[in-house]
């Protein structure tokens, strides 16, 4: 190395020009690749709301699942503290954007964050899913919440009266594999299939039990062995996104029938 | 240039003689993250051997102008804008993968061995040797953690590749996967024999007590 190298100017010039052939390469990078970015991650969440309403059974090729989002799903957003339709253009609103946004989610309390997301969206999208005739057949919602070490985003699918499960599936988390990692599994997660979400009083009653101590063939689901933590995790997220905060108000008004007059 | 003997050094030496995880015991942090599933830990050898090669390479190339008090920065941004190269390609191109391997590749920029080979090859070597060593460590690093990745899967998820292998007891197979092989502390273990083996047949590694 010549001594030159270490002279101030040298110093400015070397470290100056790396940094911008270096912030050239990484933004181009960035900024070339994002669409294709963005289509896969539109397409992972269509994939899941399609598979989640039993549309769609196992794997599809992009175009495939394309088709049959546009043919039969209708995403709408809805006011969770109201439980109303809202006029929200789907395609402008940005779901996770908003649970940073002070203006379209609140604080919550630690005695309200029973899924420990923090903040509670105000405005939430919900995928009507209809069949050949232009029948409404199931909805979709999104829920998350956090399990052991990760926060586990799923769609869960419901009939049209707003209680019964038709499916449900966990498209995102980072719960160790092979234990809590199950929750993607389909055996398990097919347990949730015909069970319904509240009681005879609207009470929310689906429970995850101690694995292979579920009796109650409506309401109870077996737990994950060696995943407790886990399974307490997707209990959470059940007890707050049924609840008043997430979209009990909603799907309150489904129970009446909101969805049959529109 | 150098002579074939010292490319061949070069290139397969960290394979065995001078393995970066069994000798030097560096860049463990990751193969005890990705190694649950053989898929995962192949894209993760691909990105690192994307950026060992290449960040030695660059390193290398501007070697005689690196100013030696910031050199170290110097190493680092490259490195790290390889990375971010890497992490966004892989979610515009694997998506699925780059989910399960999440904060991993980004930390590659910590993976001290890419940072050691820079600093202690790059530095003083030509662009094209610098490139073949970054090339032999990434190998070395690579037989590693597919080997535990390849334990961990088969013995804790009963596949290989995602495909299945030894049917589970729970869908209706016999073999009941040990689960321990899927938590963070077996990885230790299995490199530990790894190492074991290793130097029970290269003595010469073996620390003197």
């Amino acid at each position: 190395m010549s001594s030159n190298n270490d002279t101030i100017s040298k110093t400015l010039i070397v470290v100056i020009s790396l940094c911008l052939v270096c912030a050239l390469v990484v933004s181009t990078a960035a900024v070339q690749l994002r669409p294709l970015q963005q289509a896969n991650m539109l397409l992972d969440a269509q994939t899941n709301i399609l598979r989640s309403a039993r549309v769609l059974d196992g794997a599809a090729s992009a175009a495939k699942v394309r088709e049959l989002f546009d043919q039969y799903v209708e995403e709408r957003v809805i006011n969770l503290s109201t439980g109303e339709f809202t006029d929200k253009d789907p395609m402008q609103f940005d779901y996770r954007a908003s649970w940073r946004d002070p203006e379209l989610s609140t604080q919550l309390s630690k005695q309200q964050d029973v899924a420990s997301i923090r903040r509670a969206p105000h405005y939430a999208p919900v995928y009507l899913v209809r069949n050949d005739a232009g029948e409404l057949t199931s909805l979709v919602l999104p829920i998350h919440g956090y399990g052991l070490w990760s926060t586990m985003h799923a769609f869960i699918a419901l009939e049209t009266d707003g209680n019964t499960i038709i499916g449900m599936n966990y498209y995102e988390q980072g719960e160790t594999p092979g234990l809590g990692g199950e929750i993607e599994n389909p055996r398990w997660i097919g347990q949730f299939e015909g069970k319904r979400l509240f009681d005879e009083q609207g009470n929310l009653a689906l429970t995850i039990v101690r694995p292979g101590n579920a009796s109650d063939a409506y309401h109870e689901i077996d737990g994950l062995s060696g995943a407790t933590l886990t399974a307490n995790g997707v209990q959470n997220t059940f007890t707050f996104w049924m609840g008043d905060k997430g979209f009990g108000p909603f799907l309150s008004k489904v129970q009446q029938g909101a969805l049959n007059n529109g | 240039m150098a002579s074939a003997k010292e490319i061949k050094t070069v290139l397969f030496g960290p394979v065995f003689a001078n393995n970066p995880i069994a000798l030097q015991v560096l860049g463990v942090c990751s193969a005890l993250a990705v190694t649950t599933q053989m898929a995962t830990a192949l894209v993760m050898c691909f990105a690192l051997t994307f950026v060992i090669t290449l960040s030695n390479f660059f390193i290398s190339l501007i070697r005689n102008h690196i100013p030696s008090s910031v050199r170290i920065i110097v190493q680092m941004t490259i490195i790290a804008s390889l990375v971010i190269i890497v992490d966004q390609i892989l979610k515009a191109f694997a998506y699925e993968v780059s989910k399960e391997l999440s904060v991993f590749v980004g930390l590659i920029i910590t993976n001290c061995i890419v940072m050691g080979r820079a600093e202690a090859y790059a530095m003083k070597s030509t662009p094209g040797m610098s490139f073949l060593d970054g090339l032999g460590n990434a190998l070395g690093y690579s037989l590693v953690l597919l080997v535990v990745a390849f334990i961990r899967e088969l013995g804790g998820a009963g596949s290989v590749f995602g495909v299945e292998i030894l049917p589970l007891v729970s869908e209706g197979g016999w073999y009941q996967p040990m689960g321990m092989l899927l938590l963070a502390p077996s990885a230790f273990i299995i490199i530990a024999f790894f190492i074991w083996v290793l130097r029970t047949f290269r003595p010469e590694q073996v620390e003197q007590a």
